[in-house]
């Protein structure tokens, strides 16, 4: 990715939430949904168009599990952790998956593919346990639904 | 009549495959139709989630329900008179509100979830929407504080604090105080609770309706609803909502003629579980790191952007609508002792009827696990259930007897918290819940407070090192003071509860830790 193309997109969000109040989080929002990061040499150019130190806006970058600074896989894969799915055996989804893809949580796949996440409920809690991959919520899943869930992804190739 | 079939867009029946069946229920109808017509309502879900995908059809006896629901369903169901309701399918529920788990419930704050299209302004003002507004653009604004006073509503957020007294020390932070805002508290982190999310997608007017009220009661005219990102779905209604209701003067200048303004604007978390907390919701509001902020001043007094700021839940906020319909007095009668009106009791984990029981306090635990959950869906007895999120504490049977509200769980020690039920069987390990809630409790510190950051990183190993049988007695000493210590030294209930589940645990279960 060109720098000039970060560049373009920052500014695009910067120009469409700085008259916004707060408008740190809408910007990051927006950068981090369209470039799949936030670019750590981007950091400036919010910090002057919001008049805030770089110190600033990487302490808010660095708070946030949302915003990262590096691009994910290809597939965000994001395993709820929490009680509900717990009870309903999440805690061995959470090693199926682990398995499969041969990584850990905030580990990504050599071959650029998946991202792994946990999370901590997504408010699918009466239809446990949960996965999300990419935008799309899957409840009530089993060992054999998520892995093969993960083999559609792998022969798909590069889909979002 | 054109036959009309209901299809739920909930985020969790969608997630068990309602888009799915909703495809296949439109080719198939298609194809055996011709040209007859059929009408698709994509409503939201009734909350009795173990029957999602439910869809209903529309009759002359009212709507009858099957589920749940899979695309291979579809073509049986059709040979067997889906489209005249008919009731031979196995899968076939019976008329919907005649099932027990929703008849037995008194829906006030959900009374139109699942009946509705969401996003249809006539349907939700043909069941009562917008009534409470137009009485009270009629009101006094201490008139309509006192009459949220009256109702005995408490904060559904989780610390229970009495929202009319919140909203009368708004108020009289009086005109000079300048520009005042009501936030919206839509972060719902807590495990084993959807209620905000369901509210929000199946009847997002409801949340709509009562922030504009609490901004015309204490003179704010700007709203934030704060949505954990976790929600798009919710977030992608909530968008339409807003636009939806401004179009109708519901909402944005000189609201229905009555000189007065409001507009409401969604900011998305980033998936921080503390800035569910109020102060910190408001530094991220704020744009800023969401780190708790100390208390005073109150963030009535001074909160968002130092202003005098309402901050609640969307279920208080949902709730104030049907106050001012039927009347404080009328929401006051459900409930119990100090805990007056409905609870949204959200039923999860390890049992066979998931989903949302909305009823007066006072219901016992037992009665919600058994008479509304069935039980396990394991089919192994029941062990455990933590009510009240990630920092409730876990309660053994012999506690199951308890009445819900909120002074009862304080007795025992518990917290009813945002109405969370998570049921755990015979198979839970107490130590390992245990040992999550510390590293919960690390994962999502904000950092603020030594006892909080540091200790939950100790209490992980310390318990470890109990379950290894490494110095025992010392160890379980050491777990006892740095509980201790959390409970007594953090700045807010992250570390200050953590405590809670832990304790739970290892006062009726210690046989795990051995
Ligand atoms: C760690 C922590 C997390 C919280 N998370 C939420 C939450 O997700 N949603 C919520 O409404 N309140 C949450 N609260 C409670 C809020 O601080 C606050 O009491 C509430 O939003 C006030 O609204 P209410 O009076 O309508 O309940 C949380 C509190 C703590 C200490
Ligand atoms: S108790 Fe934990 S979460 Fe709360 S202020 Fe202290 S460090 Fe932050
Ligand atoms: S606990 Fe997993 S979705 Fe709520």
């Amino acid at each position: 990715m060109s720098d000039s193309k970060n560049t373009g997109a920052v500014n695009t969000a910067i120009d469409a939430n700085h008259h916004l109040e707060g408008a740190l989080l809408p910007i990051l929002h927006q950068v981090q949904n369209n470039l799949g990061h936030i670019p750590a040499d981007q950091v400036g150019i919010i910090a002057k168009a919001l008049n805030l130190s770089r110190a600033e806006v990487h302490g808010v970058i660095s708070f946030y599990p949302s915003f990262t600074t590096s691009p994910q896989g290809t597939n965000v894969i994001e395993v709820c952790r929490a009680e509900s799915c717990q009870a309903m055996g999440g805690r061995k989804i959470e090693a199926t998956v682990k398995s499969a893809l041969g990584v850990n949580f905030e580990e990504t796949t050599e071959c650029g593919k998946f991202t792994l996440e946990p999370v901590y409920c997504l408010g699918n809690c009466a239809c446990s346990p949960t996965v999300k991959i990419n935008s799309q919520i899957y409840g009530r899943v089993t060992s054999h639904s998520v892995v093969s869930l993960i083999e559609n992804l792998r022969q798909a190739g590069d889909q979002k | 009549m054109t036959p009309r079939i209901y299809i739920p867009q909930d985020s969790s029946a969608i997630s068990v495959g309602a888009d799915t069946v909703a495809d296949r229920l439109a080719e198939r109808l298609v194809a055996s139709l011709g040209n007859k017509e059929v009408e698709f309502v994509r409503n939201g879900s009734r909350g009795l989630f173990w029957l999602e995908p439910m869809i209903e059809v529309e009759t002359d006896a009212g709507r009858v329900a099957y589920g749940p629901v899979g695309a291979d369903d579809v073509d049986s169901l059709i040979e067997q008179g889906l489209l005249e309701g008919a009731q031979a399918h196995p899968l076939s529920q019976g008329l919907t509100e005649e099932i027990p788990y929703l008849k037995n419930q008194q829906r006030l704050t959900f009374k139109r979830i699942g009946l509705i299209d969401p996003l249809s302004i006539r349907d939700y003002q043909a069941h009562d929407g917008f009534k409470g507004l137009k009485r009270v653009i009629t009101m006094s604004c201490q008139a309509c504080v006192d009459e949220v006073k009256k109702s005995g509503l408490r904060g559904r957020g989780g610390a229970a604090f009495p929202t009319g007294i919140k909203w009368q020390t708004v108020l009289d932070a009086g005109a000079a105080a300048g520009q005042k805002y009501i936030t919206c508290n839509a972060d719902e982190g807590d495990s084993g609770t959807f209620a905000d999310r369901l509210q929000m997608e199946a009847d997002p007017f409801a949340l709509i309706e009562g922030m504009t009220i609490a901004g015309i009661a204490v003179g704010a005219d700007m709203g934030y609803i704060y949505l954990r990102e976790e929600y798009p779905h919710a977030h992608a209604i909530l968008e339409q909502a807003i636009a939806i209701a401004t179009e109708h003067n519901f909402l944005g200048k000189d609201i229905l003629g009555s000189g007065k303004n409001f507009n409401i604007q969604v900011r998305l978390g980033a998936k921080a579980y503390i800035c569910g907390e109020e102060t910190s919701m408001l530094e991220s509001l704020e744009g800023k790191r969401g780190e708790v902020r100390a208390k005073p001043p109150l963030p009535a007094l001074e909160g968002l952007f130092g202003k005098p700021t309402v901050v609640n839940n969307v279920i208080s906020l949902s709730s104030i609508p049907i106050i001012f319909a039927e009347g404080a007095d009328y929401y006051k009668d459900f409930g119990m002792g100090r805990s007056r009106g409905t609870m949204p009791f959200q039923l999860a984990g390890n049992l066979k009827q998931p989903g949302l029981v909305e009823l007066g306090f006072g219901v016992t635990l037992h009665s919600l696990l058994y008479d509304y959950g069935g039980g396990s869906a394991s089919g192994r007895p029941l062990r455990v259930v933590q009510v009240g999120g990630p920092l409730g504490t876990y309660l053994p049977e012999s506690q199951w007897q308890v009445e819900m509200d909120y002074e009862q769980l304080a007795a025992i020690k518990g917290v009813l918290g945002h109405g969370g039920l998570v049921a755990f069987d015979d198979t839970v390990d107490m130590s390992q819940q245990a040992r999550f809630s510390m590293e919960f409790c690390a994962v999502e510190s904000c950092g603020k407070c030594t006892p909080c950051r540091i200790g939950s990183v100790r209490g992980v190993e310390v318990i470890d090192k109990i379950c290894s049988n490494e110095d025992r007695d010392s160890n379980l000493d050491l777990l006892n003071s740095l509980c201790d210590t959390m409970e007594n030294g953090s700045l807010c209930a992250m570390g200050g509860m953590t405590p809670f589940p832990i304790r739970s645990a290892l006062e009726h279960f210690s046989d795990d830790f051995k």
